[in-house]
């Protein structure tokens, strides 16, 4: 993991390069690289939703680049959240020689709207390099949370888009088999969400630290006897 | 009475005549071919056939035959944790071992969930729709606390009578011998327990064992 | 048997069969194909844990196989996020809890790549030497349940446990716990291990090529081995690329794709060792890679054993309890006695992994059993799944 960035034949894997190669190749192909600020470096590239199958045929059949290994797949969930920042807005203030303008600091909340998120990590068995990480992000966390599936592709993806149906909600569109894998057919919720709540369990109350019949000396065991 | 009559049977045997009680043969045939159902859930199951390797060797105990369908079996070692989605099928599988049978709860999760006990799909206890005859703490549990757990239960079938109110649940007519089996809820599990066996009632046959 | 029972049997002279009794249900069943819709699992004696397999059959022969997960989903990754960076060290134990070493060693790269922690020098080296002897356990154990499954009731088993033993052994003497050991932390291990335990060890490496012979002469040439596992549950290599299989599953199938080598993660490129490849990538094959991984273990294991220098064994710049790395992301992976093992880390800045994902190549082998079993017999699926190595906690978390 030293050099994620260049790989061991010498292919640009860097996310600038990609997405110039992505763009190039694919007409209309929308690519935004997400940066990383930790020591790892590993950046990504979010994909659009018309062209994700096109670009990751496009990756894992590149005679350079040849990523025919897709190793991870998960879900990622951003809930909406507030953002405050801080404007300085002209307002007109009232003060002792009457109305002036003046230049007031305010806070201003706003909500930005969350999403879910499918993360891939591609890797070439045949040039041995990578990782490369491709992101799909949804129109938004209710109704919107489709994404084409990329198991036609890779076909490793097929359990792991299933979990994340499972656990976050998000229909792969194009999915043979988009089914619940790890809970209940039944079950309703998708647990993974941050804002999910698990159901609350009935505990027994414990008065003195004993389940009833377990403190010690009240029940004797029949062995006692 | 009672101080007398176990003299006169030592003074007996010193004689080479053994005397015995049908109770205690009885028991004493029950408690040594124990035979646990093949049953793993998770990590407590490689100590359990650690357990039934060469070196703990279970055989010493007569509980070597682990047998791999339920309506063979004695005994089942829930070894491991019962997630929600597994707990249906683990009362069935009780269900369909016949009577007398023991159940062992082996390890923190099977007691109570363990350190998986915030796990939204782990069921905290699986003395929530069985009752259970031992518990052994850890995680996982030691092979010899398996064999400690193991004579504890044989301790526990010594102890049993054969009449009277005390007598075990395989000896009354009317005490059930299977437990409803939950469903699955659009959120949990319906029911979230059964009442009959949690939570343990002060008068419930199954005693903790000093 | 008469002349007119024969025929029945075969149903190929309809005059000849006898108007009553069994041999007229017998001529039924076989003139109408019916297909059979079997439940293996969750409680299956051959089914590795608790997993499950919804299997069609048309007489003996498998036409679908739909693989069934989740009775041991624990929430690993739910816990973890809500937890510190520290305190998911543990939970990975439990993920394949044959090989707590290595799946420690997965999240730990995975927390130094994300922190930017260098590991000293003789951590490292006790970290391949950890890893090689839970490789070895594993693939021992392994190799014991696979016979296990084919008939071989016991003694391969007990042989194989009977190492087995001596190598938890170790891990307790150094860990305090025979599975579960808690063993690794970011910035290089728990405690150092002693000069006796080096000996021991040491010694232990001296005499396990000899179990390893001794396991092959009783199995070699085996006829009912061969007959069992050769051209059973065939994977072609295309697809076995193409569906993310890892591990000795894929280099069974030629491809040569070790992370060891690839990645150099730690310090493998300090030691010598060969590659185990197959040919044919069926069950016979995934079965000798794990023979072959074991001496390839045992070499690494005295290389590392002669090499191991002297010094502190835990970054001390490193804060353990409330890390807080930098917000941003990072995948870690290493060569898990079962394949790629990788896990996925978001930090958000604060003590608590935003996200947290374990690659698990327990799930991902498992893509691919529909493929490998279709057109087998029931008895050659059972094969066939014990030959991918699956733990249960791993697969579900």
């Amino acid at each position: 993991m030293s050099a994620p960035e260049l790989g061991a034949v010498g292919v640009d894997l860097s996310a600038d390069a990609l997405r110039a190669l992505l763009v190039a190749a694919i007409e209309g192909c929308s690519v935004t690289v997400v940066e990383n600020e930790s020591p790892s470096g590993q950046r990504s590239l979010v994909l659009d939703h018309e062209h994700a199958v096109e670009a990751a045929i496009f990756l894992r059949d590149n005679s350079e680049l040849r990523l025919d290994f897709c190793s991870n797949v998960t879900g990622v969930d951003w809930p909406d959240r507030e953002v405050t920042e801080k404007v300085k807005v002209k307002k007109m203030v009232e003060g002792l020689e009457g109305a002036t303008e003046q230049e007031v600091e305010e806070t201003r909340k706003t909500l930005a709207p969350g999403y879910l998120e499918a993360v891939y990590h591609l890797f070439s068995m045949e040039k041995k390099h990578g990782p490369v990480i491709l992101r799909l992000r949804t129109r938004d966390r209710a109704e919107g949370n489709h994404l084409p599936s990329l198991t036609p592709v890779w076909r490793s993806a097929e359990f792991q888009e299933r979990e994340a149906f499972d656990l976050f909600g998000i229909v792969f569109d194009g999915h043979p088999d988009l089914r619940r894998i790890l809970m209940w057919d039944e079950f309703a919720d998708y647990p993974m969400r941050k804002d999910y709540v698990s159901p609350a369990e009935d505990e027994p109350v414990l008065d003195d630290g004993c389940l009833p019949g377990a403190e010690p000396g009240a029940e004797q065991g029949a062995a006692d006897a | 009475m009672e101080q007398e009559l176990k003299d006169l049977k030592v003074e007996l045997q010193k004689q080479g005549i053994f005397t015995t009680t049908l109770e205690e043969l009885y028991n004493w045939g029950r408690k040594n071919s124990v035979w646990p159902l093949t049953f793993g859930l998770a990590c407590c199951a490689i100590e359990m056939i650690a357990t039934s390797m060469a070196r703990y060797d279970i055989a010493r105990f007569g509980a070597e035959v682990f047998r791999p369908s339920p309506r063979q079996a004695d005994l089942m070692i829930v070894a491991g944790t019962v997630t929600k989605k597994m707990a249906p099928q683990v009362v069935r599988l009780y269900n369909q071992m016949p009577e007398p049978k023991y159940v062992i709860a082996m390890g923190a999760c099977a007691i109570s969930g363990g350190p998986f006990r915030d796990g939204y799909n782990v069921l905290k206890g699986i003395d929530r729709y069985v009752p259970v005859d031992v518990h052994i703490p850890g995680c996982p549990p030691r092979p010899e606390a398996l064999l400690h757990a193991f004579m504890t239960l044989q301790k526990k079938i010594d102890a049993q009578q054969l009449r009277g109110e005390g007598r075990p649940r395989h000896l009354k007519a009317d005490a059930p011998s299977e437990y409803p089996v939950p469903g699955y809820g659009a959120h949990n599990l319906e029911p979230m327990h059964n009442d009959d066996v949690f939570p343990p009632k002060p008068e419930s046959p199954f005693k903790v064992l000093p | 048997m008469s002349r007119d029972l024969m025929m029945d049997a075969t149903g190929n002279d309809e005059r000849l069969a006898p108007t009553y009794g069994a041999g007229q249900h017998r001529l039924k069943a076989e003139r109408e194909s019916q297909i059979l819709e079997v439940s293996i699992g969750p409680q299956h004696p051959s089914t590795h844990g608790v997993f499950r397999m919804d299997v069609k059959l048309d007489g003996e022969r498998v036409v679908q196989l739909k693989p069934v997960f989740g009775y041991l989903h624990r929430n690993h990754e739910k816990i973890a996020e809500n937890g510190s960076y520290l305190a998911a060290i543990p939970y990975t134990d439990r993920l394949d809890y044959l090989c707590s070493m290595t799946n420690n060693w997965g999240y730990t790269l995975a927390v130094e790549t994300l922190a930017g922690i260098t590991v000293p020098e003789r951590a490292e080296y006790i970290r391949v030497i950890m890893a090689e002897l839970t490789r070895f356990q594993n693939h021992a154990g392994l190799v014991g349940f696979l016979l296990q499954d084919m008939g071989a009731s016991g003694t391969p088993l007990m042989y194989a446990f009977r190492e087995r033993e001596k190598i938890l052994d170790l891990f307790e003497a150094v860990s305090g716990a025979r599975m579960m050991c808690n063993y690794l932390r970011f910035g290089g291990v728990r405690v150092d291990c002693t000069p006796e335990w080096m000996k021991e060890t040491r010694e232990l490496v001296g005499v396990l090529p000899r179990f390893v012979d001794e396991f092959e002469r009783l199995l070699r040439g085996n006829e009912i081995l061969m007959a069992r596992t050769q051209g059973v549950g065939v994977l072609p290599r295309e697809l076995a690329v193409n569906a993310g299989v890892t591990g000795p599953m894929l280099r069974a199938t030629g491809v040569n794709y070790d992370i060891r080598k690839v990645d150099r993660y730690g310090i493998y490129d300090r030691f010598k060792f060969r590659v185990p490849l197959g040919e044919h990538g069926d069950v016979y094959d995934r079965y000798m890679m794990r023979v072959l991984e074991m001496r390839e273990s045992i070499s690494i294991l005295e290389q590392a054993l002669k090499e191991i220098p002297e010094g502190p064994v835990q970054d001390p710049k490193t804060k353990l309890r409330g890390l807080r790395p930098k917000a941003g992301e990072a995948y870690g992976r290493i060569e898990s006695p079962k394949g790629e093992l990788g896990f996925y880390l978001i930090s958000d800045g604060t003590m608590n992994p935003y996200r947290y994902r374990v690659r698990s190549p327990c799930l991902i082998n498992l893509t691919i059993l529909e493929d490998m079993c279709l057109g087998q017999s029931v008895a050659d699926v059972v094969v066939t799944l014990g030959s991918v190595d699956i733990v249960m906690g791993e697969v579900d978390r």
